[in-house]
């Protein structure tokens, strides 16, 4: 065991959950704005409060789950070359 | 030296003179050398210069305007920090082949005309591969073979496209392609291969993460901006582009996110960024090529920077794979904040350089009003945030601590990523510099209050998604099939099956041809004659009165005859005579 303490903040039960709130908190403000800002939607579509955060979030989860459902098929052994 | 001087020749020259230092001065040299091709871009007045007429071909070696500055400036620029970085770098051969091919893709950005832009094309695709093949391992050997070989046939492909397109037009000035026809095609799949374009993209996940550390951060950079500067010059407004440059931004996310070696993962995110440029060279308004150009300008330094952090990593732990890495941001705090500043601006994060260049692509398309193009660019901007800059520094510094404790890397990478680190904030944060060098003017501003809340809202919802979703992104100990598998494995495969299934084929053909056809012809042949003056024979002698025994001597006889080839002289003379009548009664 290192005599000296390491440095070891972002491991601390406490620091990692409040590191969630902050994470959902900042997101909630991103949206903020949208309620007084004069928005100039680009498309038909884009124009709604909160348009991009959605969008963002949605993009995101099909991209993974997408990922995931192809990983099924084309993940195969580190050393599958090898063989 | 005159103020129009190549660049190229400069690196290309210098690079003979490298094994003529030692130690320090040579790591000096080199830093020296890309420095100083920097500055004479700098000088460089516009115009063309350095005509050669060879063999009855006018070569243009140095064709000055504000596109191939813009290149050769950042060309340049990360050479001298990438350099630095490499300041450890014992082996001459390295940088001798780093300059090689950083000098000719400058030829190549420099080049005016088709013949000696395929001249550099190719030196730089021989140089690049002894940057894979240094790091000696059995992988890297055979990568850097696979490299070479896909390098061969897209740069075969750009010279019969290249010949074609003279003969045809009668001009081998490199500019803007009129019309799409075989030559042009031949040329555009020539460039796209360099560029990564799926299907031809799998050489660049298998082959740079093989290359050394340094290797693979040079790579990171010169052959795929190339291609693009090469599209940009010769084939904007090309719509197919919109299209290849969209699956580029997909395919690059996606096979990210399965992938575990953390170099792997920054090699599919320049597929995915390049698919930003190349769709900005397919929507083609001066919006858009600014984009492109501006993109590949900021993407070469956050691109290094990221694989400069990756690379201090390999460098200190002799480790790669997110399986085995994580919990390093307590001994590494300078490199993950470094590494994490190019994370962010790679994620266009507002106060970066990725928030000032990718958003002139995608606004060129909302101009446009190209309403599929817009929501897929957006999908792969959340995307980015996703597999580059959450997961790799997650996965590397945080995430299940396995107990490296390497330390700080040492200080000439720590100075190289910290002057990336601030040319990635600083062209964030003040772009206009970037602006004033692209090929058109720009009336842009990035910063608008709308633009950024959007940015932080996608930013920020793909981070939650991120966390939300980690269970579903544990990483495993796996690769993922790509298009090599139809070169690496199926190759393999035809092999066998032409083993299995052409050598039966020979053997059921021997069996009837050589051992059934042949030999029953030769038992006709030989037997034939035996049977037919036997038929002929035995029954006139019967009828002339011979007994059975006689007869079965007589049998005896003609087999014997024909065997030992005694004929009575008669006979033979009157067989003769029938087949001479014979022959002239048939002709």
């Amino acid at each position: 065991m290192a005599p000296k303490k390491e440095f070891d903040y972002f491991d601390r039960p406490p620091v990692r959950r409040a590191l969630w709130i902050l994470l959902f908190v900042v997101c909630a403000l991103t949206v903020v704005p949208d309620l007084f800002t004069h928005r100039h939607p680009h498309f038909g579509f884009d124009g709604f409060v909160g348009f991009y955060a959605v969008f963002g979030f949605a993009a995101c989860a099909v991209l993974i789950l997408l990922a995931k459902l192809i990983g099924k098929i084309l993940k195969v052994e580190e050393n599958y070359y090898d063989k | 030296m005159t103020s129009d001087f190549p660049p190229a020749f400069l690196l290309l020259i210098g690079a003979l003179f490298v094994p003529f230092f030692k130690g320090r001065a040579r790591n000096w040299f080199v830093i020296l050398l890309p420095a100083a091709a920097f500055y004479l871009i700098t000088k460089l007045p516009a115009g063309e210069s350095w005509q050669v007429h060879f063999f009855g071909f006018d070569l243009t070696f140095l064709r000055v305007d504000k596109l191939s500055k813009v290149f050769g400036y950042i060309f340049t620029l990360n050479a001298t920090a990438a350099f630095v970085y490499a300041f450890y770098v014992k082996s001459s051969k390295q940088h001798m082949a780093a300059l090689f091919y950083i000098g000719s893709a400058l030829g190549v950005v420099f080049a005016a005309d088709l013949l000696s832009l395929y001249f550099f094309w190719e030196v730089m695709a021989i140089a690049s591969t002894f940057l894979i093949l240094a790091r000696r391992t059995d992988k890297a050997l055979s990568a850097g073979l696979r490299y070479i070989l896909v390098h061969i046939f897209g740069g075969l492909c750009l010279l019969a496209g290249i010949v074609i397109y003279i003969s045809q037009s009668g001009s081998m000035r490199f500019g803007a392609m009129a019309e799409p026809g075989l030559a042009t095609w031949l040329i555009l799949i020539g460039i796209l291969i360099n560029a990564a374009a799926p299907p031809m993209s799998a050489w660049l996940s298998d082959a740079y993460p093989e290359a050394t550390v340094t290797g693979g951060l040079i790579l990171s950079a010169y052959t795929t901006k190339t291609s693009v500067y090469a599209l940009i010059r010769g084939f904007a407004g090309w719509e197919v582009l919109i299209v290849i440059g969209c699956v580029m931004t997909l395919y690059g996310i996606i096979y990210a996110l399965l992938e575990n070696d953390m170099r792997r993962i920054l090699a599919y995110s320049i597929i995915n960024q390049v698919g930003f440029m190349v769709t900005g060279v397919g929507i083609g308004t001066a919006m858009a090529l600014n984009g492109a150009a501006a993109h590949a300008f900021c993407h070469i330094i956050y691109k290094s920077l990221l694989w400069m952090s990756a690379g201090s990593v390999l460098y200190m732990t002799g480790k790669s794979k997110c399986t085995e890495l994580g919990g390093l941001y307590k001994t590494m705090p300078l490199t993950l904040i470094f590494g994490t500043i190019g994370a962010l601006a790679i994620s266009s994060f507002p106060g970066t350089s990725g928030f000032t260049s990718k958003s002139l692509i995608i606004d060129g398309a909302v101009h446009e009003h190209l309403a599929w193009v817009w929501i897929i660019l957006e999908i792969a901007s959340a995307g980015v945030f996703l597999h580059a800059g959450i997961k790799f520094p997650y996965f590397v510094f945080f995430a299940k601590d396995n107990g490296l404790r390497p330390g700080e890397t040492n200080k000439s990478m720590l100075t190289a990523m910290g002057f990336m680190a601030f040319l990635c904030i600083f062209l964030g944060v003040y772009p206009k510099p970037l602006y004033d060098i692209l090929p058109f003017e720009v009336t842009y501003q990035a910063y608008t209050l709308n633009h950024v809340i959007a940015q932080m809202q996608l930013l920020m919802l793909s981070a939650l998604v991120f966390f939300l979703f980690l269970p579903l992104l544990k990483r495993t100990d796996t690769i993922s099939l790509d298009t090599d598998w139809f070169y690496r494995k199926a190759a393999g495969r035809i092999y066998a099956a032409a083993d299995v299934g052409l050598n039966a084929v020979n053997r059921y053909c021997e069996k009837i041809f050589v051992q059934g056809l042949a030999a029953k012809t030769g038992r006709i042949i030989q037997l034939g004659p035996i049977e037919l003056v036997k038929t002929i024979v035995l029954p006139v002698r019967s009828m002339l009165g011979d007994d059975r025994r006689s007869l079965t001597n007589l049998k005896i006889q003609i087999g014997r005859a024909f065997e030992t080839d005694s004929f009575p002289m008669g006979i033979s003379a009157i067989a003769a005579m029938l087949f001479i009548v014979l022959l002239f009664l048939i002709f």
